[in-house]
């Protein structure tokens, strides 16, 4: 694979797919030194939200420790060339939320979607664009459709006002070929003007193959996490890939020495636990199952006796999509009960 | 004189067409006119073949037919967008109007809550909030009518089969509308809702889950009866409305799981979300049909 010459702008999760992986615990002076941490390093654009997206402090996926408005408002004026992003996933937060980012100096939007569902993104992204926003339309669990489906659902974001299309493999399922396929796909299909991205899970283990893959197929943003702090098995660790693309000659801008630190010194000590392909981080990326379903799963196993494992293959049966942890525990109770 | 109110459908789309063949089952509600703006659709036709009289230029095109065919009820299936306005020419003309339309100009109507107090108060206009808050809401008015709920969040998981344009680009609508109906017709203090789509084939069965968090240490046996209660409150008039698990105890959490099985009248059984919209608006016009024939209300006046 020839990279030589090419340069990719990378995004960094950790403060908010990494907030999943710390049950949304992250203290505000954890995320300021984190993120000034990053800035220095090179880092271009940091992503701090509720691990669901704007207005994701709930019942179903957790209270955070801190509103994303304290975040936000504690992060962004440390910024000295870093940018910040924030998720919003359309059903959970809504167009109030998006205003109030931007109040709050959020330059990039990234507006998520079930893969097939793009259509309920509509008033959000309008009001990005109309904001004048960098807008991202970002296709979950981009693994449950076809490339024409992807493709079909990325022209209607575009077509609302998104400037960037991700293809998202929440599950970290994909395999390199089916990143390629599907980035080629987006590539030849929308104009030259719409950048493309990959945002990867690791539960396969295969989160820096398949931002190689997706490089080289045309991608121009690539999401990973610093020590890769994210949900499952956490994203495509950012210090890995960006030591891959300097040795491959691909352009960062970013410090790998720095970064490397950040990983090391910072965030690591953060953890709760090891971030590591685990039995049931490995079973998401297997049964293409939503990478925050993780930790709910084993939640109910401690408390209701049934394997996450089990709980997980199941709700990939099911075709559970992004959001559904309210099907963690009803499905732990009916297997529950099933065992008499 | 027949005991039954005539009533006027707007909107020939899914609601509207489900909406029509249930009435026509109703003891106390019969479908006279369908209303659409578009003399080609599929729903107008449909609804002409089951013998409806049909209107294809809006609302302004029965008003004149109003008085003559003693329409006393509307059912408005269209959007928030024109539903002020179709819900005023009807009201001057003394129709109540029954609005499944995210507009809610009118009080929030969860029929097993407070649908008996708009009836008594002859509310001309009643809003029946959104299919997640018809599923969900008596739940968490069953919660807060044994203990004080400080706050209540819903998750409504619905298929993607069953979500029609208007909800998809205007989503923001449900969440909102959702939460305030959670707050001031559920009890809660405050409210939250969630709208999941799912695009799984075959499509899901409608799934809502209904969190509680109690102010003070919930107590089980009488939420646990509570909700059984009001679950047999909904399946008078939604008889796939289930619950699948729970209440669920966690500390000051009270958690129920419920799935809605629809009665497939226009769409499948898993558009439980369809149906409940539905059969909550029937139930809320029958219920004023049967106060009036009761004696009880008086329906607005009018001249010959």
């Amino acid at each position: 694979m020839n990279l030589q010459g090419k340069s990719v702008k990378l995004h960094d999760m950790s403060l908010r797919d990494g907030m999943h992986a710390k049950r949304h615990q992250i203290s505000v002076d954890e995320m300021v030194k984190v993120a000034c941490a990053m800035d220095e390093a090179g880092m271009p654009l940091i992503e701090v939200t509720h691990g669901d997206g704007l207005g994701g402090a709930s019942v179903n996926y957790g209270f955070p420790a801190h509103t994303d408005e304290e975040y936000l408002g504690a992060v962004i004026p440390k910024m000295k060339q870093a940018k910040v992003s924030a998720l919003l996933l359309p059903g959970i937060g809504t167009v109030d939320h998006l205003k109030m980012a931007k109040e709050l100096g959020v330059s990039t939007i990234r507006v998520a979607t079930h893969c097939t569902e793009a259509d309920v993104s509509q008033q959000h992204i309008t009001m990005a664009r109309k904001m004048d926003m960098d807008t991202v339309g970002f296709l979950m669990m981009a693994h449950m459709a076809s490339p024409e489906k992807i493709v079909e659902q990325a022209k209607l974001m575009v077509g609302y006002g998104a400037n960037c299309i991700y293809c998202t493999d929440s599950a970290g399922y994909m395999l390199p070929d089916e990143v390629t396929t599907k980035i080629s796909a987006l590539r030849e299909a929308l104009p030259a003007e719409i950048e493309l991205g990959f945002h990867g899970h690791h539960n396969m283990a295969m989160g820096v193959a398949n931002s190689l893959a997706a490089i080289e197929a045309g991608c121009a943003r690539i999401d990973g996490s610093v020590a890769g702090l994210g949900a499952g098995a956490g994203n495509t660790p950012l210090e890995v890939l960006c030591a891959v693309l300097n040795r491959m000659g691909c352009e960062t801008g970013i410090d790998l020495y720095k970064i490397m630190d950040v990983a090391e010194d910072l965030i690591t000590p953060m953890m709760d636990r090891v971030i590591r392909i685990d039995r049931d981080a490995l079973t998401l990326g297997y049964a293409g199952v939503y990478s925050s379903f993780l930790l709910f799963a084993q939640r109910a196993e401690k408390k209701y006796g049934v394997s996450a494992r089990d709980i997980l293959v199941e709700l990939g049966r099911r075709g559970t999509v992004g959001g559904q942890e309210d099907m963690i525990e009803d499905l732990a109770l009916t297997m529950a009960k099933a065992r008499g | 004189m027949s005991k039954k109110l005539k009533a006027v459908i707007i909107g020939p789309g899914n609601i509207g067409t489900d909406l029509l063949m249930k009435m026509q089952r109703s003891e106390w509600v019969e479908p006279v006119w369908m209303v659409g703006i578009d003399p080609e659709s599929e729903g107008l036709k449909r609804a002409a073949t089951m013998g409806i009289k049909t209107c294809s230029t809006g609302v302004d095109g029965i008003l004149e037919h109003v008085i003559k065919d003693d329409i006393r009820v509307a059912f408005d299936a269209t959007s928030a967008y024109v539903h002020a306005e179709n819900s005023r020419k009807l009201n001057e003309l003394g129709v109540i109007m029954i609005d499944l339309t995210p507009a809610a100009i009118g009080p929030f109507c969860v029929p097993p809550v407070n649908l008996a107090a708009h009836a008594q108060n002859l509310e001309m206009n009643v809003n029946m909030v959104t299919c997640g808050g018809q599923a969900t809401i008596p739940m968490v008015a069953a919660v807060s009518r044994v203990q004080e709920v400080n706050y209540g969040e819903i998750i409504a998981t619905v298929s993607s089969r069953s979500v029609g344009p208007g909800t998809r680009q205007n989503i923001d609508e449900f969440t909102r509308t959702t939460a305030g109906a959670v707050e001031k017709v559920g009890g809660a203090k405050k409210g939250k809702a969630i709208i999941i789509i799912n695009p799984a084939e075959p499509p899901l069965m409608m799934r809502d889950t209904v969190h509680c968090l109690t102010a003070e240490e919930p107590n089980r046996d009488a939420i646990t009866e509570s909700v059984h209660a009001m679950v047999a409150e909904v399946q008078k008039y939604v008889p796939g409305y289930k619950l699948v698990n729970g209440p669920v105890f966690d500390g000051n959490r009270v958690s129920m799981f419920m799935e809605v099985e629809g009665l497939g009248d226009f769409l499948p059984k898993y558009a439980g979300n369809l149906d409940i919209m539905t059969a909550a608006g029937l139930r809320t016009a029958e219920m004023f049909a049967e106060e009036v024939a009761n004696g009880t209300i008086d329906l607005p006046a009018r001249g010959e």
